[in-house]
């Protein structure tokens, strides 16, 4: 495994260009920001407050996001049903939505009015309250279960199947296989899935207030919001803005050293099959959980489609004209994705370097009004940034996406290199033709996943559009959100149901895409 | 591909046509220029008269649209802000970024006496509690009321929105001293509190709450859009706090007269009939074929209340640290 680093390789070099790309959008428009500050700024009692909500809020998030999310996982890794792949897909779902979407839709569920509360009714039960602390995690759940599902999901379906043949033949049982190899793939995986969550809770802002129930729900982004909206104090928007950084970097840091490095023994790809999970109870008990796991997910995705349909056929050309402009805004922030996401953790495997990983990780916790501000601040004196509006939303939106496909690549990566790593060593394959020749073809399932990731949650995002766009350029979740400030709410509904249909559809295709051969 | 390289060299001739004629840019709030909202007629309209291209850019909101000026300074291409108001007003001309207005102001139809020819009104609209006349049969007529009443409600933060930013400081005209523990009793009927007023609306009609704030010419859209009567909105004894939008001309304009032109035009009736049925405002001076069919529905609080200028930012900030403390569980 020691191989020395060598010296610099034009992977490495591609690698630092991309990372430094990735450290001016995040640290430069923080830079950019501060300098145009008119004062000083320092933190009040209420900006602890908010920093403390945060932490705190985020982390019970990410741990229940994560803990749930293992046992679907490796019941969706050990099962065959049919759907189950249309289920994968749908397990995007959730995580690419416009906020304000899925609200509406969990509220349709599990609000006062919704269909969980008017059940309990009809029981003669009180309804539930899905306001306060509760639920700002029951909705960071709901975005984020399926993501640490599949996330999780990655890890079962990178183990060869080989190991299971031979636990078989060892006559291993379920807690045998779960102590020998299940968790030491839990082990690698799961910090890594932890800290995204983490990350995308962190910088939660409409969620967690209309689900908080008040200002005591009041995040770091929030924070950030009243500085530059309420106060235009640019010195506290950008002091906030690095404390929501500082606090991303610590926790990659400690994430990153919690995880441990794969390495036991390449496979076949030959498809996997559970002798252990035969047993009735455990088919009884993943079908239950599996079932659970998809209504809580499907439902409120069902309301958003009830609501929407009937006015799928009335909708107005321009929604058609937003979802063109939004599709070729995911689909370049694709590419970009994967034109970042390559070369760095090309670098990070190649220096073995956790800083690279580190680095690619934390743009997720970047204020997304403060890039905004500060590529207008940068942009401004040469260009009129709303001619930039769509391609600065594509840039953003692909470097706001690296960490998820850093997160599904970077495993794969090293068990590649660790497999096949010293055979392409010998060989003398380097640069182009490694990867061609092995990391492509290894990585398709990572990579399929990554891209269509990218451009489902390009699609959904309003970030930073809303600070650039001209009026007639809207992507589709501006148009939806100006349809509802112009009360038209069941135009709107409609809107956002072509909009979860086209994000599945891409985050399907790319995904599919990925997994052709594999899967059969 | 072909329709595109075709609309390409349209645009390309279009904007050789244009060259020679003056380019008025406005900075307004995103749903003002929505294909739903007052933008595209009024920009139509203007251009008729004015033999120029009048540019629209949208900037989020009132809030927004002054961040953007103060971050551009004089460079700013702006010739004109629409859509700040009384609550921005203050820290708008503390700016130096803004003229006085060179025209005749007609009468303006204003619930209070306006006297500033900087920061021109083109529509108001009084903050009031929207509900379901099933649900709510006997709707409060005073915050007290309210208070005393069971009913559930939905507001946004101050922070991030108008009409929160609105509410705070109607309880604080109200309660003036006694403000922070009117919000301790008031507290317990709020179901949640939302980033915008969009969010707050949506679930009001998803059906989360008896009422929620919004302005007394909601029900307006309601009525007259979807002929659905069963929205109305609470006018209080106390009286409704105001929201007066005014847009106001820039020092830096390359365009002055043009910008004078368009203020003038902003208060003649061609755009001013278009206010209320597409902004769902009332318009800053009443159109001579009055307002549409369905407004004289519209609840009319008899008493208005408004901060203004310097006034409306020092409440502002006492007033919200007040809420903080008062609602921050």
């Amino acid at each position: 495994m020691a191989r020395s680093l060598g010296p610099l390789s034009r992977a490495d070099v591609t690698g630092a260009a991309a990372l430094a790309l990735v450290l001016a959008l995040v640290l430069g428009t923080l830079v950019a920001v501060t300098l145009r500050a008119e004062a000083a700024a320092g933190l009040g009692p209420a900006d602890w407050a908010a920093i403390r909500f945060t932490l705190v809020q985020a982390t019970l998030s990410a741990a229940l996001s994560v803990a749930l999310a293992v046992p679907v996982a490796r019941a969706l890794a050990r099962r065959r049903f049919p759907g189950r792949s249309v289920l994968i897909t749908l397990l995007g779902a959730p995580f690419i939505l416009p906020v304000i979407v899925a609200v509406l839709g969990l509220i349709a569920v599990f609000g006062r009015a919704g269909i969980f509360s008017t059940a309990l009714g009809w029981l003669g039960l009180e309804p539930i309250s899905i306001y306060g602390f509760h639920g700002v995690v029951i909705a960071h759940v709901f975005f984020n279960l399926p993501l640490a599902t599949r996330l999780i999901l990655q890890g079962w379906l990178a183990m060869p199947a080989e190991r299971f043949r031979l636990a078989a033949s060892l006559g291993f049982a379920p807690a045998d296989i779960a102590r020998t190899l299940e968790r030491p793939m839990l082990r690698q995986v799961l910090p890594g899935a932890f800290l995204v969550i983490f990350l995308l809770c962190l910088t939660s802002f409409a969620v967690a207030l209309t689900l908080g129930g008040g200002p005591g729900a009041t995040t770091i982004e929030l924070a950030i919001y009243q500085a530059f909206r309420f106060d235009f104090d640019l010195g506290k928007a950008a002091l906030l803005a690095l404390v929501q950084v500082g606090v991303a970097g610590a926790a990659a840091i400690i994430a990153l050293r919690v995880s441990l490095p794969e390495g036991s023994g390449a496979g076949l790809d030959r498809a996997v099959t559970r002798w252990d999970a035969a047993t009735p109870l455990l088919r009884i008990q993943d079908a239950a959980l599996i079932g659970l796991a998809a209504l809580f997910l499907i439902l409120p995705l069902a309301m958003i489609a009830r609501d929407g349909l009937p006015t799928l056929l009335h909708l107005p050309a321009s929604v058609g004209w937003a979802a063109l402009r939004s599709l070729a805004v995911a689909l370049a922030s694709a590419a970009l994705t994967l034109a970042l996401a390559l070369p760095i953790a090309a670098l990070a495997q190649h220096r073995r370097s956790k800083l690279a990983e580190g680095i690619g990780t934390l743009t997720i916790a970047a204020s997304p009004l403060v890039i905004g501000t500060g590529l207008f601040i940068l942009l401004f004196p040469f260009v009129d940034p709303s001619r930039l509006a769509l391609p600065v939303t594509a840039l953003v939106n692909a470097v706001m996406a690296l960490p998820f496909a850093l997160r599904a690549l970077m495993p794969a990566l090293s068990q590649v290199e660790a497999d096949f790593g010293q055979l392409a060593d010998g060989l003398g394959m380097t640069g182009w033709a490694r990867l061609r020749h092995l990391w492509l073809p290894r990585l398709r399932r990572p990579l399929g996943f990554a891209t269509g990731l990218a451009a489902a949650l390009s699609m959904g995002d309003l970030g930073v559009v809303a600070m650039f766009a001209a009026p007639d350029e809207g992507t589709l979740p501006l148009t939806l959100y100006r349809l509802m400030a112009a009360y038209r709410m069941d135009l709107a509904a409609g809107a956002a149901l072509v909009l979860l249909a086209l994000s599945l559809a891409l985050f399907w295709i790319f995904d599919r895409g990925g997994r052709l051969d594999a899967d059969a | 591909m072909k329709a595109l390289t075709i609309a390409a060299g349209l645009s390309t001739l279009a904007s050789v046509a244009m060259a020679e004629t003056p380019v008025l840019t406005i900075y307004t709030y995103d749903s003002f220029v929505a294909e739903w909202g007052p933008g595209p007629a009024v920009e139509a309209a203007f251009e008729e008269t004015c033999d120029c291209d009048l540019q629209f850019v949208s900037v989020g909101d009132g809030a927004e649209i002054l961040a953007r000026l103060r971050l551009e300074g004089a460079r700013s291409p702006a010739d004109i802000a629409l859509g700040l108001d009384t609550n921005l007003t203050a820290a708008a001309s503390e700016t130096g970024l803004f003229a006085p207005a060179q025209i005749d102001t007609p009468a303006l139809d204003l619930p209070i006496a306006w006297n500033d020819d900087t920061f021109i009104p083109f529509d108001w609209g009084w903050f009031a509690f929207v509900y379901d006349k099933e649900n709510v049969p006997e709707p409060p007529s005073s915050f007290e009321d309210l208070i005393a009443s069971d009913h559930s409600l939905l507001i946004q933060d101050p922070r991030s929105s108008t009409p929160g930013l609105g509410l705070l400081l109607w309880m604080k005209s109200v309660y003036g001293d006694e403000a922070a523990d009117a919000w301790a009793r008031l507290n317990p009927q709020i179901v949640t509190v939302t980033k915008g007023w969009t969010e707050a609306y949506g679930m009001f009609l998803e059906g989360e709450a008896d009422m929620v704030l919004s302005y007394t010419t909601s029900p307006a859209y309601h009525l007259i859009a979807e002929d659905d009567d069963s929205k109305s909105a609470a006018a209080f004894d106390e009286g409704n706090y105001l929201q007066i939008e005014v847009a106001a001309k820039l020092a830096s304009s390359d365009q002055p007269d043009l910008a004078d032109d368009f203020l003038e035009f902003m208060l003649s009736d061609a755009f001013q009939a278009l206010i209320p049925e597409t902004n769902w405002m009332y318009p800053a001076v009443t159109p001579e074929g009055g307002l549409p069919e369905g407004f004289e529905t519209l609840a009319k609080p008899d008493t208005s209340l408004l901060y203004l200028g310097d006034e409306a930012r020092e409440m502002r900030d006492e007033a919200l640290a007040e809420w903080l403390a008062a609602s921050a569980r």
